[in-house]
């Protein structure tokens, strides 16, 4: 997984991605020797590859202005951003059919937005608004849609992981052939959750298939400050199941990793511990500088230069699959929708008083449904 | 009407809910091979088999949030804690999964599980596990609470808690699986939240849950002997609370006792004089007054963890206090 060797750039840290800037040269290949730049994956279609840039690039886009809408007040809380890690999203979720089941941690925008759910039900819910997917009860951590088979979006870290084991388990109790993804930050791999989840699925032999993305940071504490070993894949060992690691800022690479691993969980029903190794290019949180305390800036801006937009703009242009006016056109829709699902979510009102009583509970039982089945 | 032990009658709730719906399947450690730690699975896996009747490692918090996990997909797990001491470690997946994914989801999805394990002491089981769990998981919203004391109640009450479409903390008791009582045969439930007069007379109310029950209704009987006579009123779910019931048998009484198998602070029994001072104020011919565990770690000593344990000389002692007979 080398970098391609970009030569240095006028790359800034501000929010806002340049992605049609010539300034960024295109990447060159690797070697002539080595396999072609589609990472071993199913080739993809110049269509398909148009649908992963327009996915990553409406999350990138829809970041940016969720950065802005916090700075505003428009957003409160925690608010952790994806930026710079789309390629996993993307990649992985592009992957999925409809009924296999997501479940990831509270850095979930990006992975939402890639599964289909709507900008306009995601900004309202960073709203607080009525159109949120929870009705604005959960916030930026807690992004839900059932009918996605979008499991959330947790706050606690580590907790996600039982979880997604749990949806395996169910799985194979109804001898289906959904496979679970279970999205975690390299951190996870250090909890006692994660160890007794991993545990269970390589004995009980799950369909999960549990990403790590590693973006080398828990928090403020990098992961050599935090974890005894830094191939965090090879923990898949301790539990006698399939691991591999990947380039995560490359859509192509992670797409190739993860349908190996899906593929695996599919006709076999089993595991698989897949480390994507990825990089956010804003803080932890909005509460967070983005580089100056725990990470230098020019850390941040050497990985920036392996932006995943950029890199997959790069290698459509080289392959005569995008030009310049597509590119401009495709990212001027895209900053409209964002805009509409600012708008619509800034029109959409606060839930009624009366909304902080529902939802506690629900008043029904088995009963019904039971005695149907009999 | 066939007599059957606390245990069986849990045994037989597990089976016949089990065999009416099959997204119901029990988890636990030693709940397949081993039959139960405390057999409250006797027989299930040879009937249901291993997907349905599953043993665990030993990982509460793991294995907790699997049955969380199951349940959201449209599952219907049963967690078997070996004991509600070992669940501190699940706590997590209780509180911050089962008990708050419809509220955070905007109401998408429920979570009908059931944890269930034996809770409070038993006997010289010294102070890691001997912990009572109600007031830490009836101050929740979210989940329901049950505490049953007899086999009928334990029966009925696990079905409803079973079939209810919300997260469900059961709490039972090593000293209660023993203990008889009358069963019917035919199906039956319990509506959660709903108290049981066990006990009626005028002269005070004692207001109790699961193992403490039966102490009340043994103190009942002491305190008969000198001819005061006692509500026993047997909260059987203590969130939702059936204050209700309470509030009927205090205006009648006028005085209270409350009973509980914690410690003192915040304990499950300051909640129950809360509803009663509030609801009941003018009512009252006495202050309310509580028995519980000594505010100490349970000691191992027999003697000891004897004076540690509410009991029914101790009810029997703050009845007679609240009728200032002495």
């Amino acid at each position: 997984m080398g970098s391609p060797d970009v030569t240095s750039t006028a790359v800034t840290s501000t929010a806002v991605t340049d992605i049609e800037s010539s300034k960024m040269p295109p990447a060159k290949k690797k070697s002539a020797t080595e396999p072609s730049t589609n990472g071993g994956a199913p080739a993809s279609s110049p269509e398909q590859n148009r649908e992963f840039l327009h996915s990553m690039l409406l999350q990138r886009r829809f970041e940016e202005r969720t950065a802005e809408a916090y700075a505003l007040g428009k957003i409160g809380g925690f608010c952790h951003l994806y930026i710079g890690q789309e390629a996993v999203s993307t990649g992985v979720l592009s992957s999925l059919r409809p009924d296999d089941y997501i479940i990831t941690t509270y850095r979930d925008h990006g992975q939402a937005l890639a599964r289909g759910m709507a900008p306009r039900t995601v900004m309202s819910e960073l709203f607080g608004r009525i159109d949120g997917c929870a009705h604005g009860k959960g916030g930026s951590m807690h992004m839900f849609d059932k009918s996605l088979n979008f499991l959330g979006g947790h706050g606690i870290v580590g907790a996600n992981v039982p979880l997604a084991t749990g949806v395996g388990f169910a799985i194979k109790y109804r001898g289906g052939d959904q496979v679970c993804v279970c999205f975690m930050g390299e951190s996870v791999a250090n909890t006692g959750a994660f160890h007794e989840s991993l545990n269970m699925a390589g004995l009980w032999k799950l369909p999960v298939v549990y990403i790590i993305e590693n973006n080398r940071y828990g928090m403020g504490t990098a992961l050599e400050r935090a974890s005894a070993i830094h191939d965090i894949y090879e923990r898949g060992a301790s539990y006698n199941i399939s691991r591999a690691v990947c380039d995560g800022q490359d859509v192509f690479e992670v797409r190739a990793a993860v349908q190996k691993a899906i593929d695996r969980a599919r006709t076999e029903a089993t595991p698989t511990l897949l480390e994507v190794r990825t990089y956010r290019f804003m803080g932890h949180s909005m509460s967070d500088a983005v580089s100056g305390t725990y990470r230098t800036k020019a850390e941040l801006e050497e990985h920036m230069k392996r932006d995943p937009i950029v890199l997959l703009r790069t290698h459509m242009m080289e392959h005569g699959e995008l030009n310049d006016d597509e590119l401009h056109k495709m990212d001027d829709e895209i900053k409209a929708v964002v805009q509409d699902a600012w708008d619509f979510a800034d029109k959409s009102p606060e839930p009624p008083l009366e909304a902080l009583y529902e939802d506690v509970y629900v008043d029904t039982t088995s009963d019904a449904a039971a005695d149907a089945v009999a | 009407m066939p007599v059957v032990t606390y245990r069986d009658a849990l045994n037989a709730a597990l089976r016949e809910e089990m065999q009416r719906d099959d997204r119901v399947f029990l988890m636990g450690e030693e709940v397949a091979v081993y039959q139960g730690a405390y057999k409250v699975s006797k027989g299930l896996l040879q009937e249901f088999g291993e997907m349905r009747v599953v043993d665990t490692p030993i990982t509460e918090l793991g294995f907790a949030g699997v049955g969380v996990g199951a349940a959201m997909v449209g599952l219907r797990p049963i967690i078997e804690f070996m004991t509600w001491n070992f669940a501190v470690l699940a706590l997590d997946q209780v509180l911050n999964s089962a008990a708050k994914m419809l509220y955070m989801s905007g109401g998408q999805f429920n979570i009908p599980i059931v944890f269930r394990g034996p809770n409070g002491a038993a006997l010289q089981l010294s102070a890691q596990h001997s912990q009572a769990f109600e007031s830490w998981l009836a101050h929740i919203p979210g989940i329901k609470v049950i505490s049953p004391s007899t086999p009928y109640d334990a029966k009925g009450l696990l079905k409803s808690a079973i079939r209810d479409d919300n997260p469900v903390c059961f709490l039972e008791g090593e000293m209660l699986y023993n203990t008889k009582g009358e069963v019917p045969d035919e199906d039956y439930l319990i509506p959660i939240g709903k108290a049981d007069l066990k006990r009626e007379g005028d002269h005070a109310s004692i207001i109790a849950a699961g193992k403490m029950a039966l102490v009340a209704m043994q103190a009942a009987d002491q305190l008969a002997k000198d001819g005061i006579n006692v509500d026993v009123v047997d909260l059987r779910t203590v969130r939702p609370m059936d204050v209700d019931a309470i509030r009927a048998s205090v205006e009648k009484t006028n005085r209270a006792v409350v009973l509980e198998e914690g410690w003192e602070i915040a304990g499950i029994g300051a909640q129950v004089v809360d509803y009663i001072q509030r609801d009941c104020f003018d009512s009252l011919d006495a202050p309310v007054l509580r028995v519980h565990q000594a505010d100490v770690p349970m000691p191992y000593a027999k003697n000891l963890e004897r004076a540690a344990k509410p009991d029914a000389a101790k009810t029997v002692a703050a009845v007679r206090k609240v009728m200032y007979l002495e």
